[in-house]
């Protein structure tokens, strides 16, 4: 659906040049969501805005729906641009314009007959759950509803690829899900191509079916979520992931506890997808002559199953412990010890 | 009684006084406004970063629009002496007094717009663009919306101002209550004459402010 090949934008500025984006090619497939990670000036904007033509690349091709973007102009580029929706961190809604006549710019703008507007519009107040708010003006709703009616303006025209700025950074974790959970129906109902730009790794747990990893301009690592949340390669998406299992308590309270035990050891194991649902614990401690301790643990749902971290610590004969570890590892679970006592 | 009070003043003069002022203070508006936003808009298109960015337009415009700006009024409509005997064809009368209202209030208004422009989010012309819409769909549709009530609160200021313009252009015979205010009350030492030409003035700017800030109020949704 989306391919770039060896995409690089450099700005130039007072002080020289800025590379944005350097060298990333990238291919996303029909009906994916697919997820953008990295830290503010990463360059993940300037990616998402190659998308739609709204940046130019200094070189490299960016093909959109079989379209050239980096070739079309004028007309033509505004009429693909109409086949791309984008909805935005700040919402940029017309402030001077109701939802219902938010919602029918974009309509206006591809020169729909009226009638048929209205009836589209209705359509879509009803698909983003804002019916009883048509006349309301951006300023009398919240953020969740305004990020809605984002949604439905960028759907309107029945676009085949929704880009997403950060469309969740400026609302709380509540209204967060809720928007990630209408993205995800929009992307099953309608079969819509998704592409997201986060700082966020709950978003990307939550709703994406792959990930890139992106680091000064760079594409540092890509994949299916569920695999680069298990074996995270890059240093920067370590961090991320564990940002999000992992939060700086645990790390402090496992520290802590170093101490406290003098013999034995101190194991992460990370369980992902289905080994996440087996009763291991209870085999461990059946099958070897060893004690389990269970320090901390949590599970997160992907949008591609379950992904686990448990912390725990074993104490027992040296070569039993050893015996432990492999067991838990021939069940598909990435066994990392942390602290070693012995 | 009234008559005892203010023993000069002719009604008649007055009224037509008065119309006459209206029609300049209105036609000056008018054009203002649309000179002044189409001025504006092109300030504002043709700055760094935007939709027509082009560094000469920009500086020609702006040198344009300050000039006219900073040259006193009075001065102005000397300077323009032969440009509106081109242009209406005498130095007298009210439509005489229009060219120099508007070249000196249409650059005060332009700055107005331009600063009214700069205050819309970025993000939302950007949205737009995102929606294929075209520069004209922008100007027509985010542009000028979403500044209205900074551009009518702006034209309020404006129409004051020309008001008092109008005064002034009554000392070259334009007619009107500064005309009147300065020829019948002053010179022929009829206090009278220019207390109530100076009262109807305020009342026609009060009624500007009025009708200024009830319409700003009523379109703005933010």
């Amino acid at each position: 659906m989306i391919t770039l090949e060896q995409v690089t934008k450099i700005y130039q500025a007072a002080n020289g040049s800025v590379t944005a984006v350097d060298n990333v090619s990238l291919e996303i497939r029909e009906g994916e969501i697919f997820g953008i990670i990295g830290y503010s000036g990463a360059g993940k904007s300037t990616l998402i805005r190659l998308l739609n033509g709204l940046e130019k690349p200094t070189s490299g091709r960016v093909v959109v729906a079989g379209r050239d973007m980096t070739r079309v102009k004028g007309r033509e580029l505004r009429k693909a641009r109409q086949e791309i929706g984008m909805i935005f961190q700040h919402f940029n809604l017309l402030w001077s314009r109701t939802v219902r006549e938010n919602i029918a710019f974009p309509l206006e703008i591809a020169g729909v007959p009226k009638e048929e507007r209205n009836k589209r519009v209705d359509e879509l107040i009803e698909l983003v759950g804002l019916s009883g708010r048509e006349d309301a003006y951006p300023s009398q709703l919240s953020g969740g509803q305004k990020q809605r009616v984002g949604i439905a303006r960028a759907l309107a025209n029945n676009p085949k690829v929704l880009l997403c700025d950060e469309a969740t950074s400026a609302l709380d974790p509540q209204t967060t899900d809720a928007i990630l959970d209408l993205l995800v129906d929009i992307n099953k109902r309608l079969g819509l191509t998704i592409v997201l730009i986060t700082h966020e790794m709950h978003v990307i747990r939550k709703i994406c079916d792959r990930v890139a990893v992106m680091e000064s301009g760079r594409i540092v690592e890509q994949g299916e979520v569920l695999h680069v949340f298990r074996n995270p390669q890059q240093p920067i998406t370590k961090r991320f992931v564990k940002q999000l299992i992992e939060p700086e308590e645990t790390e402090e309270a496992i520290s802590h506890l170093f101490g406290q035990y003098p013999s034995g050891l101190i194991a992460q194991l990370t369980f992902v997808g289905a080994a996440a649902g087996k009763p291991l614990i209870t085999e461990v401690v059946r099958q070897f002559a060893v004690d389990v301790n269970i320090l901390q643990g949590k599970i997160s749902q992907t949008h591609q199953g379950a992904y686990g971290v448990l912390f725990v610590h074993l104490d027992g004969a040296r070569d039993e412990i050893d015996r432990a570890l492999d067991y838990i590892q021939r069940q598909q679970v990435a066994v990392e010890v942390i602290h070693d006592a012995r | 009684m009234l008559a005892n009070l203010l023993p000069n003043v002719q009604w008649e003069t007055m009224w037509a006084a008065t119309v006459e002022t209206l029609y300049m203070t209105g036609v000056a508006v008018a054009a203002t406004f649309v000179l002044g936003i189409v001025l504006g808009l092109l300030l504002f298109l043709t700055a760094k970063g935007n939709l027509w960015e082009n560094r000469f337009v920009n500086t020609v415009i702006a040198a344009f629009v300050n000039i006219f700006r900073s040259i006193p009024f009075i001065i102005l409509i000397i300077l323009l002496i032969p440009f509106t005997t081109w242009l209406v064809g005498t130095m007298l009368g009210a439509n005489a007094a229009l060219p120099a209202l508007v070249i000196g209030a249409a650059p005060f208004y332009a700055r107005m717009v331009e600063i009214a422009l700069r205050e819309i989010d970025k993000g939302v012309i950007e949205a737009a663009q995102a929606m294929g819409a075209s520069t004209w769909t922008i100007i027509w549709k985010v542009l000028l919306p979403e500044s209205l009530p900074a551009l009518v609160s702006g034209i309020t200021v404006t129409a004051v101002s020309l008001v008092s313009y109008t005064a002034m252009a009554g000392a070259i015979g334009a007619g009107g209550l500064g005309d009147l205010a300065y020829l019948e009350g002053f010179q022929r030492n009829h206090n009278d004459v220019t207390f109530v030409a100076t009262v109807l003035v305020l009342v026609i700017v009060f009624v500007i402010q009025l009708i200024g800030d009830f319409v700003t109020s009523k379109i703005d949704k933010r």
